[in-house]
């Protein structure tokens, strides 16, 4: 292991409780959070898996305080054991690129188009630690083979315009890697990317979690990628966390109704000549929280009691969540 | 039913729909003091494809291989630098000769849905008026226009007294991209282009996009090109299936071969560079590794050689020809055809 490498602590890394997030604006309100929970352990990888809309990115952010001014947040919001909206301006400022670190889906615009890779990477060494410019180059270095960028000697002084969508992302990490972060957030970071390219930056990542010890919360829409890269998957639809568990178990059996139409319609190998099981209509506007079940109005085991009030995220099993009263209901059946 | 049959047949169902030979474009790229020529983009750099009547023509491939040049060329909204282009039979935009096709014409029979839902239709136009202006313009009475333009509303599942007076801005992006199938249709194409249709959607939307596709293809009699970057999307739509890599066909087939017994290396690492939803079986090493090369200055000989395992001294020199390994089935690699100086040449066919 080399001197960038330490392992995380073991302490929770997450513990998010009754998480709303709001966006008020003169015209509408969107309620895009409505109340989620959720925890990771150290050296965890949690995928949050939704489509557009779904709060799933706002949540992230959320993590990290980087949501804008317009966002009212409410909850419990403790990361590496720190409540974060209880943070200044300079405390947040040693927190993100220290404890938490972030990457996201453009590298072009998370990176500094005006400084060489390796500037940007010292630069982040020299904030945190105090260390001096040689050894914050020093560390670029590192960082750059941990990444694995070819020539990383000489790559250190290319500017970002001047590298590949892949190498691009692989700098991207090396900065958010540089101060050995306990937590990494990762915001659809291989949407953008080439097939052949995505995978590469996905085995890059679990290779890099496995080293470092890592914690990781991967937001994706894409269920090929959780299949790839998560220990737990939280589906998340309309604001709320409506199924967790373990990735394989999810995948191969989803509990609840949006899960199992999510995995319907994905199209992969074997479906030719069939027709693609959908789920009827749009995700719902959010201008007003949810009375009832937000997935209700396309859910194919509808039932009258499912406009009454907010399904709780009830246990199945050991390791599983559903919120669905069916299949709670089922799940009570099945256990007399 | 206001709207119109297709064009006729010609050539009858042998003859195929479209096809391109040797097809190109070079981009220039300027700069310095006077707008000197600095060098090209090889976008498209000699594709010949044909498409079957009937069928669907899949075209995969990364960023940077060519694929929405080829849309652009194949609607002719680029003119290509050079190669032919024959439809039905008829040379496209060569209507100075006796049986060309004119390119006003051509563009009526062959239409393109584009990727981005939104910057595809006008902002200020109510969706109806959008997709009765394509008819207008080709001189269609406007109160027969737009009862046809209500008429391909509910044929692409979006209620005619609930829709058609909204704004592109009121639409979801599932609903937009079914407004844009329905302008596409607005003519009664026999070719429909489609440009990454489904890829801004999210899945469970995607899905009714898809099954929405297979149903009018059968309703309308169409032909489609579909062109995308997701492997799974352009199996489960495909007849057949072009696989391009920097401006060239790699690979071409029947989807099934393609899928299951894939030919050139880089279609194996492309299919194998899928997610496995499975995580049971995930991969520890990727297929491939570097970035496609920028498509200004492609490799010589083979443009894959410089990420492929296999590449030998005969790669570097000499461009592949496509070499057939089975009834339709042609791959462009120096492995696949007997004797072209490969230790490995004629390896794969077996």
């Amino acid at each position: 292991m080399s001197a960038v490498l330490k392992p995380a602590n073991e302490a929770p890394l997450i513990r998010l409780r009754d998480l709303h997030v709001r966006f008020e604006s003169r015209d509408r309100t969107v309620h895009a959070v409505n109340g989620v929970d959720l925890d990771l352990a150290a050296g965890e990888v949690l995928c949050i898996l939704g489509e557009s809309g779904s709060g799933k990115s706002v949540t992230l952010r959320a993590l990290m305080k980087l949501l804008p001014k317009t966002a009212k947040v409410t909850g419990e919001i403790q990361v590496a054991g720190r409540d974060v909206q209880a943070m200044n301006e300079g405390q947040l400022a040693d927190f993100r690129g220290g404890d938490v670190a972030m990457i996201f889906q453009e590298p072009m615009t998370a990176l500094d188009p005006v400084f060489t890779i390796g500037r940007q990477i010292a630069e982040t060494v020299q904030r945190h630690e105090g260390a001096s410019r040689s050894t914050a180059d020093a560390r670029a270095l590192e960082l750059l083979e941990l990444v694995q960028i070819p020539s990383a000697k000489r790559r250190l002084s290319a500017y970002p315009h001047e590298l590949s969508g892949g190498l691009r992302q692989r700098a991207m990490i090396a900065v958010a890697l540089a101060c050995r972060p306990k937590l990494l957030l990762a915001d659809e970071p291989t949407t953008a990317l080439d097939a052949t390219v995505q995978i590469q930056v996905l085995l890059l990542l679990r290779s890099l979690q496995e080293q470092l010890g890592m914690g990781v919360v991967f937001v994706t829409h894409d269920l090929g990628v959780a299949g790839e890269i998560a220990d737990r998957v939280a589906v998340m639809y309309a604001g709320k966390v409506v199924e967790e568990g373990p990735v394989g178990a999810l995948m191969a059996g989803p509990l609840h109704p949006y899960a199992k139409g999510l995995l319907g319609a994905t199209v992969h190998a074997g479906m030719r000549g069939k027709r693609l099981t959908t789920i009827p209509g749009a995700p719902p506007m959010l201008d007003k929280v949810p009375t009832g079940c937000a997935f209700a109005p396309r859910c194919p085991e509808l039932i009258d009691c499912c406009h009454n009030g907010v399904p709780m995220l009830k246990p199945f099993g050991p390791d599983r969540l559903a919120r669905c009263i069916r299949v709670a209901a089922r799940a009570a059946q099945g256990e007399k | 039913m206001v709207l119109p049959p297709p064009a006729p047949d010609h050539g009858g169902a042998a003859q195929p729909l479209l096809e391109t030979r040797g097809l190109v474009k070079h981009f220039p790229i300027r700069g310095g003091l006077f707008g000197r020529q600095m060098g090209e983009v090889r976008a498209v750099d000699g594709v010949s494809l044909s498409v079957r009547k009937g069928e669907t023509l899949g075209i995969v491939g990364e960023s940077g291989c060519g694929k929405s040049t080829m849309a652009r060329l194949l609607m002719r909204l680029l003119d290509p630098g050079a190669g032919e282009m024959i439809f039905d039979g008829e040379p496209v935009g060569r209507d100075d000769l006796a049986g060309g096709i004119s390119l006003k014409e051509y563009r009526r029979q062959v239409q393109l849905v584009f990727q981005d839902s939104y910057a595809s239709l006008n902002p200020r136009l109510p969706i109806e008026d959008s997709i009765a202006f394509a008819p207008e313009v080709h001189g269609v009475p406007a109160g027969e226009a737009r009862e046809r333009a209500r008429e391909l509303l509910a044929a692409v599942g979006l209620a005619p007294a609930q829709f058609a007076r909204r704004y592109p801005h009121e639409l979801s992006g599932g609903q937009r991209q079914r407004v844009n199938i329905a302008r596409a249709l607005a003519l009664r194409p026999r070719l429909v282009i489609l440009d990454e249709p489904v890829s801004a959607l999210d899945k469970s939307v995607e899905a009714q996009v898809l099954n929405l596709l297979v149903d009018l293809k059968e309703s309308f009699g169409l032909t489609y090109v579909f062109i995308s970057h997701d492997l799974n999307v352009v199996q489960y739509i495909s007849d057949r299936v072009l696989v391009m890599y920097l401006g060239q066909v790699a690979e071409e087939g029947p989807v099934d071969e393609i899928y299951a017994r894939p030919a050139h290396p880089y279609t194996r690492a492309l299919l194998a560079s899928r997610p496995s939803m499975d995580p049971a079986q995930r991969r520890t090493e990727p297929p491939l590794t570097g970035d496609p090369p920028n498509p200004v200055n492609p490799p010589s000989g083979c443009r894959f050689r410089t990420r492929c395992p296999f590449a030998e001294a005969v790669c570097a020199d000499v461009p592949p020809i496509a070499a057939t390994l089975s009834p339709g089935h042609t791959a462009a690699c120096h492995m696949a055809l007997p004797g072209s100086g490969h230790s490995k040449a004629g390896g794969i066919a077996a």
